[in-house]
């Protein structure tokens, strides 16, 4: 095999590769605040981070926090319904918001000379939401949020592949356990009185981080967010998410495993390894192992199953990046046309034997930490993106210039210290299994999976 | 969990709801053009933000170009040019360009075929040394060959285990004319793609891939002078490649009247619905009116399909409408997700916001919030390197003029609402539209007939009738 010659250009770090200027302050109220100046385009960025996600349900309310998500788009004390989308519309803007475990952001991109009215949509609907509430809106979501669960999970091949993993990787008691788009029994059960507690208990501006990236001038958006946030009063308290940790592996139970006969033609191969929490020490040599094994084609679950041996059609790794308690490294391989389930299972097991057993080397680490740091200055080449990445390290750790620091925390990363992350979490011990396979014979003929009635749940228990 | 605070009955008095400051000015990214020697052109946009480059090969050998019988053909060649070069292996080219930091990607639509590569800028040089011998040189493996051939069966048994995947092929299908390729995907069908061979690529590579078919666009953090010397020296010397063929008859319409299709798929938790007809081409001197028209419609999320369907209905998640630009004309397309019991309630709803926008002119509110929204917008959509490349590739493809960037945003505020009604009157038409709906016949069947669009018939996952 031809091997390329490497420059020693193409080696060297790319010294300062990016720092982007970061300002922050805090509202008496408790609004944590942080700016980030880029005079390049006319265009400017406002995120927030509320630290609420379905993390924090209570019982029998799966799915309300993303549920509350869309009610904030209904309107406020003064903005009509629906009225949101079409002002920043005619701004010029986009927008959107989205839901994840543990927290819920909203975010718009204008020309910088409509930042006013993007902060102003935000605080009117922090400070001033319930009046716009009504059982009709209510109604209208939950039923929007049920077509949008039947579209994105039930609807599709492996849409409840995600769901599948959480409840396989969290025990039960766990905040992350359960589905964040929710059940359909759980949706029917919200009510508006769920709406006000909720509101009440966690879209506070002290539970709140506030970003602005792009086009503005620092004085003058300070003044904007004094007025239009700092009369908002702080909330009650946020009650404490239970105990988030767990035991590095599912050891000493068996690691758990699911077999789901379902829709689909071809098998499907999950398998999520517990890695340390998001952004923590350690997390990024769990970061690059999972680009070792399964970032863009150069990536061992690559070049080993599609390319040479072709078991697989498609195969990727990466990590969930959550950042509370453990973090998942998840393996997501589907078969060829042909394969069966068996197969695939002892070939994706086999790599991870591998690089559990023999860890990896320089050339890898560098591989991937290369892909890692070009996706990373490419995306951050948006404002609407560098806003949400400011928001996320304020929320999580209070500190988003660590925003700064990521380049070099991925440069810092060796080869031993990604084989070390492999032999204590990439072994049999911490490999939750999921394996779709196809539901009454199939167009592509391969046998059934004997284990295809193997349904076990999550063994682990918490600490 | 607590109970609710005094917060939320003592609400704080609003400050007024702020009008906009004056708008800052902007221009899309200067770009300069070049042709080489070998007539290879060469476009440039410096833009000093972060320190990355995008490097983006438009070849023109799209699928709609491709030889008669040779369905596919034109992705498989694209594909297969990152499978190795005369120098490098497909692992070895695979590695060589993420130890750069980027992935070589090659693909091709029905209008073109794409290499792009986006690295740190300092690494330009070997990122467009790289893209040159996957243009120049490609090896064309044997075993790769046929393993693309593979991933692209897998590929298209997917699409149809895919709700949303059968109904987008299914719908064009039933919109083109038998004949006329656009009616067949553009990646090829598991007949067509299996009787590709080896020679067949490296022909069509050796026909249509050469300094006369290839426009390099390079955006990002560099310099025009530094950028002309890498290309000159990468690709000056390449010669061959014939122009592509006048594509012929892509387009022609089945010409059915207004008909209804199921497409069986047993105990569906939703219907995928698709109402279209055949739309215009990109070069069509009606483009702005119908780019106005259409985000009114169905293009914004404040759009007529989408208040009414979601909002007013709560039947979807969502609902939009799009014409699909090619360079022959592209599908007008309705898209959405019902529950199965309102499938012929929402296919009601939409075609009474079809007759509506044709009956009546837009409020001039309604106006400005379209033109308003993609005057502003237009800024927003050029942040990346990755942005500007593709802007500028449409540009090559569509043979835009060079001053299209700096004169869209007039273009879009000269439209007028007799503008979007004479649009709406010339380019959409109930009386052709065709109507796909994945989902289970015995829950859509009757009520799709009781609403009376039109023949109402049943087939199965490959389209074939029942």
């Amino acid at each position: 095999m031809t091997r390329p010659q490497w420059s020693v250009k193409g080696c060297r770090p790319y010294i300062d590769i990016m720092r982007i200027p970061i300002e922050t302050f805090r509202l008496s109220n408790g609004l944590f605040v942080t700016l980030s100046e880029d005079h390049t385009a006319p265009i400017v960025a406002v995120n927030l981070w509320y630290h609420v996600g379905s993390a924090n349900e209570r019982a029998g309310r799966t799915g309300f926090a993303h549920l509350f998500e869309h009610m904030l788009f209904q309107g406020s004390a003064n903005v009509g319904a629906n009225e949101h989308f079409e002002l920043v519309a005619r701004a010029g803007g986009t927008l959107n918001g989205s839901t994840w475990l543990d927290r819920t952001n909203y975010f718009e991109t204008v020309p910088s000379n409509q930042l006013a009215l993007a902060l102003w949509l935000e605080a009117d609907r922090m400070g001033r939401l319930l009046p716009a509430m009504t059982q009709q809106k209510l109604d209208t979501q939950r039923d929007v949020v049920k077509n949008e669960r039947r579209w994105s999970i039930d609807n599709q091949p492996y849409g409840t592949c995600w769901e599948h993993v959480q409840e396989l990787a969290f025990p039960p008691a766990h905040p992350f356990h359960h589905s964040l788009i929710g059940s359909m029994e759980d949706l029917s059960a919200a009510s508006l009185d769920d709406v006000a507690r909720f509101f009440a208990t966690f879209y506070s501006p002290d539970n709140a981080v506030l970003s602005i990236a792009g086009d503005f001038d620092p004085a003058e958006a300070r003044a904007l967010i004094t007025q239009y946030f700092g009369p908002i009063p702080r909330g009650g308290g946020v009650p404490p998410l239970p105990e988030m940790g767990l035991p590095g592996t599912y050891a000493p139970a068996p690691s758990p495993r699911r077999v789901v006969p379902d829709d689909v033609r071809l098998p499907r191969l999950f398998i999520a390894a517990r890695t340390p929490p998001f952004a923590s020490d350690a997390y990024y040599a769990a970061s690059v192992a999972g680009a070792i094994l399964g970032m863009q084609k150069g990536s061992r679950l690559h070049r080993h199953l599609v390319r040479e041996s072709q078991v697989a059609a498609e195969a990727s790794a990466g990590t969930f990046d959550l950042a509370k308690g453990s973090d998942l490294l998840v393996v997501d391989v589907t078969a060829r046309p042909g394969v069966s389930a068996e197969q695939l299972e002892a070939a994706v097991t086999s790599e991870l034997d591998a690089i559990w057993r023999d860890g990896v080397t320089a050339d890898e680490v560098a591989r991937a930490v290369a892909l890692i740091e070009t996706d990373f200055v490419s995306t951050m080449q948006s404002a609407e993106t560098r806003a949400d990445r400011l928001s996320m390290f304020a929320t999580y750790f209070g500190d988003p210039a660590r925003l700064n620091e990521q380049v070099d925390r991925y440069r810092a990363v060796t080869a031993e210290s990604v084989s070390a992350f492999a032999r204590a979490r990439l072994g049999p011990d911490n490999r939750a299994t999921l394996l779709f396979v196809p539901r009454d014979g199939d167009a592509s003929g391969e046998t059934e999976s004997s284990a295809a009635t193997n349904v076990s749940t999550a063994a682990a228990v918490a600490a | 969990m607590s109970a609710p605070t005094s917060r939320t009955i003592v609400e704080p008095v609003a400050p007024p709801r702020p009008g906009p400051d004056a708008p800052r000015p902007y221009r899309f990214p200067a770009f300069e053009t070049r042709t080489l020697g070998n007539g290879l052109r060469l476009i440039i946009a410096p833009v000093t933000k972060l320190p990355v480059v995008t490097v983006l090969a438009v070849i023109d050998a799209g699928a709609a170009t491709e030889p008669d019988g040779r369905d596919g053909l034109a992705l498989l060649t694209a594909r297969a040019l990152t499978e190795g070069t005369t120098a490098l292996d497909g692992e070895a080219l695979t590695e060589a360009a993420e130890r750069l930091g980027g992935s070589l990607a090659a693909s091709a639509d029905w209008d073109a075929a794409t290499v792009r590569l986006t690295v740190l800028s300092e690494r330009l040089d070997e990122a467009v040394r790289l893209v040159a011998d996957v243009l120049r040189t490609p090896a064309f493996p044997e075993r790769e060959i046929e393993r693309l051939k593979a991933e692209r069966r897998a590929e298209l048994l997917q699409l149809r285990a895919e709700p949303r995947g059968l109904a987008d092929e299914m719908i064009e299908r039933f919109v083109y004319a038998s004949s006329a390729r656009y009616a067949r995907p553009d990646g090829g069908s598991d007949a067509s793609v299996a009787a590709l061979t080896r020679a067949h690529v490296d022909g069509f590579h050796r026909q249509r891939y050469g300094p006369g078919t290839v426009t390099l666009i390079v955006a990002g953090s560099v310099t025009v002078s530094a950028v002309e010397g890498i290309v000159e020296s990468a690709l000056g010397g390449w010669s061959g490649g014939a122009p592509a063929p006048e594509a012929v008859g892509v387009d022609r319409a089945s010409g059915d009247a207004a008909a209804v299709r199921i497409v069986r798929k047993a105990d569906a938790a939703q219907s995928e619905l698709r109402v279209a007809h055949v739309g215009l081409p990109r070069g069509h001197r009606d483009y702005f009116p119908v780019v106005i028209m259409n985000a009114l419609l169905g293009g914004l999320f404040s759009s007529r399909i989408n208040l009414n369907l979601r909002e007013a209905h709560a039947y979807t998640y969502g609902a939009h409408s799009s014409f699909d630009w090619r360079r022959a004309a592209g599908p007008f397309t309705v898209s959405t997700a019902v529950a199965s019991d309102v499938t012929a309630d929402a296919l009601r709803e939409i075609l009474s916001e079809i007759t509506r926008i044709r009956s009546e002119s837009v409020t001039p509110d309604e106006l400005s919030l379209a033109t308003s929204y993609l005057d502003g917008v237009f800024p927003i959509r050029y942040e990346t390197s990755a942005a500007i490349a593709s802007a500028l590739a449409a540009m090559v493809i569509y043979g835009l003029p060079a001053d299209y960037f700096d004169r869209y945003r007039a273009h879009i505020r000269a439209v007028t609402a007799i503008d979007v009604l004479t649009a709406a009157r010339s380019h959409l038409d109930p009386s052709r539209l065709q109507v796909v709906v994945v989902g289970e016949p015995s829950l859509v069947r009757g009520p799709l007939e009781a609403l009376g669009v039109g023949p109402v018939t049943v087939y199965d996952d490959t389209g074939r009738p029942l």
